[in-house]
């Protein structure tokens, strides 16, 4: 599509965002259920706005993974942020990339003329996933519900099988496995490894780097869209609790690998980490931005989704962010600054690797060659999901707004944020700062 | 008729329907009874196959008696028709021939639950408005029309007595679970709820065995029982109606009228002349800021210290969404964590709990102030650092917003210097601690914005408290008056008087706590200071500035006057206490009262009195200061 055709699309911007810190799943269920983050993330930024809560169009929020007591999760959050009832709300899930579904969806609501004012965002609490019966304790309850007298049963408990009720599914490795393919997503990371020959060394390295890349953007104050959460008890976090001050190759070496045991090479710590998050931005039309005297990050220009091979998910990046440069006439080289979500160290190599990789290229994105490379220090700039944490709905959200935050810092202009998506899907948004 | 609407609907069912005439609730006057009389005159000649009571009033079923009658009871006969009154009716209700149903909805009070309890079923719809009780004794009174006989048998004698001594209320869902209501439904089935419980021919479920020895045979060992915690609370020269009711309901089963000696004493005691005085000293206080349509959405509070991280949590507890503003959130953690205490204790559900929760913001940036109705500030006692506040936070009000000082010992006309229109700070002035004090002063320094002043109230009485206007003044009234009456008290410790014995003088002269208690809850320090202010430049007591200089400054630093270091005031006996000793001591709070009315800082002599038992809980069964001066000539 030329150009021409593109500016007939009104402009979108990014007036503001924040997001809580990311916490680490430790053993049991996090302190804050997941429409605990979003709202008191979400509180904090709408009390810093011109307008009031009752004054946005809409609120969309994107989770792979609510909690059974948080249907529409979108709308249930909107409601707590004293958004009021008239203002709708409602969730999006596109797995990996709902934060990122959430903006793009608000994006079409205002591009449309249906929303000038919109609060988009992500949320997940992964360490609240749900443990499941399994299928035998389903079935064994069911046909309990069909027992009529104390007798019968009491005879049904006699089948009651010990082992069936002490194997509960876990309901977070469910989420993390591929529904198609059935492979764990960090088996098709293991794919993409052995296809670019990335060894263990190698992700190791990248591990280390995403956490003292961000431990120096935490010392510089770079996460500045960070707001604090509190629980009942009066305890405050306000920092990602993940990232890791003493990563070293040495402690990198040490875990085994997960997913392919005994033979592979990812690890936990190699990967992104089960964390709890939420993230939102808040967009505006340009009538929006002009009646309330808001002061724009940035926009967003534009966005591609893509599918590929569940197996291979990891280079979902590569599909999406090609054809979206590529209709903008750029180049790898053109961006300023690159959020790539990092889902494992593995896939984001492999992804650079894809790129740098004249046949993948040519067969599998219709290039005529390699598409490129990326320069080290425009990509992560300030670590990833591997130091920082994967609260997979809100991660979307939070690399496009932590992107404008390093467009402006650098007061550089254009960034491309790309998530990979579980199940074979890539999505990438291309930004300009203001 | 002019109160009762009869309707006969298909299948016999009557519902009478109450809507007093010319009133917004529903009370039980002389008229009402009469014409309910009427009702079951008719009924009597044909009879329906069932009576459901309900109310025609959107504010509750019914809130008690007229309490303007009471005003009216000259002669002991009078007194004793009063009673009958109800008594009689009512019995007569319980002892018709069709199943009758209370249909309950918002309030359901006093003689409004006494002609619940003498229908055969009580259903009470789950509403947050749905309250139930007998409250009589708050009034110096009994529940004596049926409701000392009905409520044992129902819910048995111990938690009866409860309700009927402390006379608080309790929801649908509790009294369902006591065993008071039959059913607790939501609104959108009460009506067929009502229809088929009233056809349904259910019993009443039985009292347990035990509750029903102990409404029988065993009734002295919960009459000894309740005595004994009465006791804790009341003294029975201050307070005789719990005494009574607890003897009226051992002694005749609840039959008042069997104990005439009892009715007289007890309707005609100064107690309950003056108990029902408070009551509409309260009415009055409820109706500052009525005429104003002022509604608040959003309060910023500044500064999360005690005060304001309190009066944010009370705020957002009565349905506000509350920013509280400080420093750095450090500083506002203890105001959450106090705050979600509060609100754990008064809503209970989990979903309504988080959802105060959310409605407490910390803002340690204070942009709340541009979107708030009501902003307060709470912050440290120093005009520099109120000036610099409000000329930041100015420019950045909603127009029509309340600008507000929670200050206690600054001058309002020095802090509003600053402002670009001086004429829009209030003060309103909560009282420690907020959650439990009803009295909140609204402070008018000269020039003030009327409609400013009207808004502040309109907001007192959108959060449930009891507005108190008064004119700008060293202590306004709570603490001008509280402290040379604690001065005198520390000068008679001066003189030789042990603190337990001051205290023990107050306490018999109704006082809920004594002065030298309330020196140590409030800080030495604070004392100190408010005496050097208020005092009119006496000598502060010697007692007080030895232990000020020796760090002991009250509970606050675990020794004050008393050991605190168990939490409570470690007293050694109190002895006896000189004769006259709490006249003498409360002479100081009574002349100071005077004094602020003569100077018009508080506009009367009732508001004055209603101002001083609701902010200091100075003995309510006197009347207030004012009207004890003056029935004690």
């Amino acid at each position: 599509m030329p150009d021409g055709c593109l500016s007939m699309n009104p402009p979108v911007y990014v007036v503001d965002g924040a997001r809580s810190p990311f916490l680490k799943a430790q053993k049991g269920p996090g302190p804050f259920a997941a429409s605990d983050l979003a709202t008191q993330a979400g509180r904090a930024l709408l009390l810093r706005q011109p307008f009031a809560p009752e004054d946005l169009d809409e609120v969309i929020l994107g989770c792979a993974a609510p909690s059974p007591d948080e249907t529409n999760i979108g709308r249930m959050v909107a409601l707590r942020l004293g958004c009021g009832q008239k203002v709708p709300g409602w969730t999006v899930m596109r797995n990996c990339a709902s934060g990122m579904q959430a903006i793009d969806s608000a994006i079409a609501d205002i591009q449309r003329g249906k929303a000038e004012l919109v609060l988009a965002g992500g949320v997940d609490a992964l360490s609240r996933a749900p443990l499941l019966y399994s299928d035998v304790m389903v079935r064994w309850f069911a046909a309990l519900m069909g027992k009529a007298t104390v007798g019968s049963k009491f005879r049904h408990f006699l089948k009651l099988r010990p082992a069936a009720l002490l194997t509960p599914v876990i309901g977070l490795m469910k989420g993390l496995t591929d529904p198609v393919v059935g492979l764990l997503m960090g088996q098709t990371a293991e794919n993409l490894a052995w296809k670019f020959g990335i060894d263990r060394q190698q992700m190791d390295e990248f591990a280390v780097t995403s956490h003292l890349k961000a431990m120096s953007a935490r010392a510089a104050g770079y996460f500045g869209e960070i707001v604090p959460v509190v629980d009942s008890q009066g305890k405050v976090y306000a920092d990602d609790d993940g990232v890791r001050a003493d990563a070293s190759m040495t402690g990198m070496a040490k875990p085994k690998a997960f997913f392919d045991k005994q033979y592979g090479k990812i690890t936990a710590a190699n990967s992104s980490q089960i964390t709890d998050g939420a993230a939102w931005l808040v967009l505006a039309s340009a009538a929006a931005v002009e009646k309330w005297q808001l002061k724009p990050l940035g926009k967003i220009v534009d966005t591609e989704w893509a599918g590929l091979d569940p197996a291979q998910m990891g280079l979902g990046p590569v599909h999406a962010a090609t054809p979206l440069l590529q209709r903008h006439g750029l180049g790898l080289d053109d961006v300023d600054y690159w959020e790539l979500n990092e889902a494992f160290a593995a896939q984001v190599l492999g992804c650079l690797a894809a790129w740098q990789d004249a046949t993948y290229c040519r067969e599998q994105l219709g290039l005529p060659g390699a598409f490129g490379s990326i320069a080290e220090d425009r990509l992560n700039v300030d670590g990833g999901a591997v130091s920082i944490g994967h609260p997979v709905g809100a991660s979307g959200a939070r690399i496009v707004l932590h992107l404008l935050h390093v467009l402006r810092r650098n007061q550089a202009r254009r960034g491309v944020a790309t998530i990979c998506i579980g199940g074979g899907l890539g999505g990438a948004m291309l930004v300009e700062a203001c | 008729m002019k109160h009762w609407q009869l309707n006969k609907e298909e299948g016999g069912i009557v519902v009478a329907t109450l809507d007093k005439a010319g009133e917004a609730a529903n009370s039980l006057s002389a008229e009402v009874m009469a014409e309910f009389a009427v009702v079951l005159d008719q009924l009597e000649l044909n009879p329906p196959s069932g009576l459901i009571v309900r109310s025609g009033k959107a504010a509750g079923f019914v809130a008690g008696a007229d309490i303007h009658e009471f005003t009216q009871l000259d002669t002991p006969e009078k007194g004793r028709e009063l009673v009958a009154r109800g008594w009689d009716l009512f019995n007569r209700l319980a002892s018709v021939s069709y199943p009758t149903l209370a249909l309950i909805r918002g309030h359901c009070l006093g003689g409004g639950l006494e002609l619940a309890l003498a229908c055969r079923y009580l259903l009470a719809v789950d509403e947050p408005g749905t309250k139930m009780g007998l409250p009589e004794v708050m009034l110096g009174i009994f529940p004596g029309w049926g409701g000392m006989r009905r409520l044992p048998q129902r819910i048995g004698p111990t938690a009866a007595l409860d309700l009927m001594l402390t006379g608080k209320t309790i929801d649908a869902k509790r009294a369902k679970k006591m065993g008071l209501a039959d059913e607790c439904v939501p609104p959108r089935v009460m009506d067929m709820a009502a229809r088929q419980l009233l056809l349904s021919g259910r019993g009443r479920r039985p009292l347990p065995v035990v509750q029903r020895l102990l409404n029988g045979p065993l009734k002295f060992v919960v009459a000894r029982g309740a005595r004994q915690q009465v006791v804790k609370k009341a003294r029975p020269e201050h307070y005789p109606a719990p005494y009574a009711i607890i003897d009226l309901w051992a002694k005749h089963d609840g039959n008042a009228l069997a104990a005439p000696a009892v009715v007289d004493r007890i309707i005609h005691s100064p107690t309950a002349r003056n108990l029902v005085r408070v009551f509409f000293l309260q009415e009055r206080l409820k109706g500052f800021g009525k005429e104003c349509d002022f509604k608040a959405q959003r309060v910023h509070v500044i500064g999360a210290g005690v005060m304001g991280g309190d009066i944010a949590a009370w705020c957002v507890l009565r349905g506000l969404t509350v920013t509280l503003q400080d420093q750095t959130l450090e500083r506002i953690l203890p105001a959450l964590k106090r705050a979600n205490d509060l609100f754990a204790k008064r809503l209970r559900d989990p979903l309504k709990i988080r959802d105060a929760n959310d409605r407490l913001i910390p803002d340690v940036t204070g942009d709340g102030a541009v979107h708030a109705d009501v902003v307060i500030e709470a912050i440290f006692e120093s005009v520099e650092a109120k000036h610099a506040l409000f000329k930041a936070l100015e420019p950045k009000l909603k127009p029509g917003a309340v600008l507000a000082t929670n200050t206690s010992s600054l001058k309002l006309e020095d802090l509003r210097t600053v402002l670009a229109k001086p004429e829009r700070l209030v003060g309103i002035h909560f009282f420690n601690p907020v959650a439990m004090m009803p009295l909140v002063e609204v402070v008018a320094a000269d020039g003030a914005d009327p409609a400013a002043v009207q808004a502040a109230c309109a907001f007192v009485r959108q959060i449930d408290k009891l507005p108190l206007p008064v004119k700008s003044a060293p202590g306004f009234l709570v603490n001008a008056v509280l402290a040379p009456y604690m001065l005198a008290a520390m000068h008679a410790v001066d003189s030789g008087i042990n603190p337990e014995t001051v205290d023990e003088a107050m306490l018999a002269f109704g006082m809920p706590m004594g002065p030298i208690e309330l020196v140590d809850t409030v800080g030495l320090d604070i004392a100190l200071a408010a005496g050097r202010q208020l005092a009119d430049g006496a000598e502060p007591p010697h007692c007080l500035l030895r232990a000020v200089e020796n760090g002991h400054l009250g509970k606050k630093s675990g020794r004050g006057f008393y050991d605190w270091s168990t939490g409570r005031a470690a007293k050694a006996a109190a002895g006896q206490v000189p004769a006259g000793l709490g006249e003498r001591l409360v002479e100081p709070l009574i002349a100071r009262t005077e004094r602020l009315v003569a100077d018009g800082i508080v506009a009367d002599a009732d508001l004055a009195d209603a101002g001083v038992i609701f902010g200091t809980g100075f003995a309510p069964f006197t009347g207030g200061p004012l009207h004890y001066r003056q029935k004690r000539g």
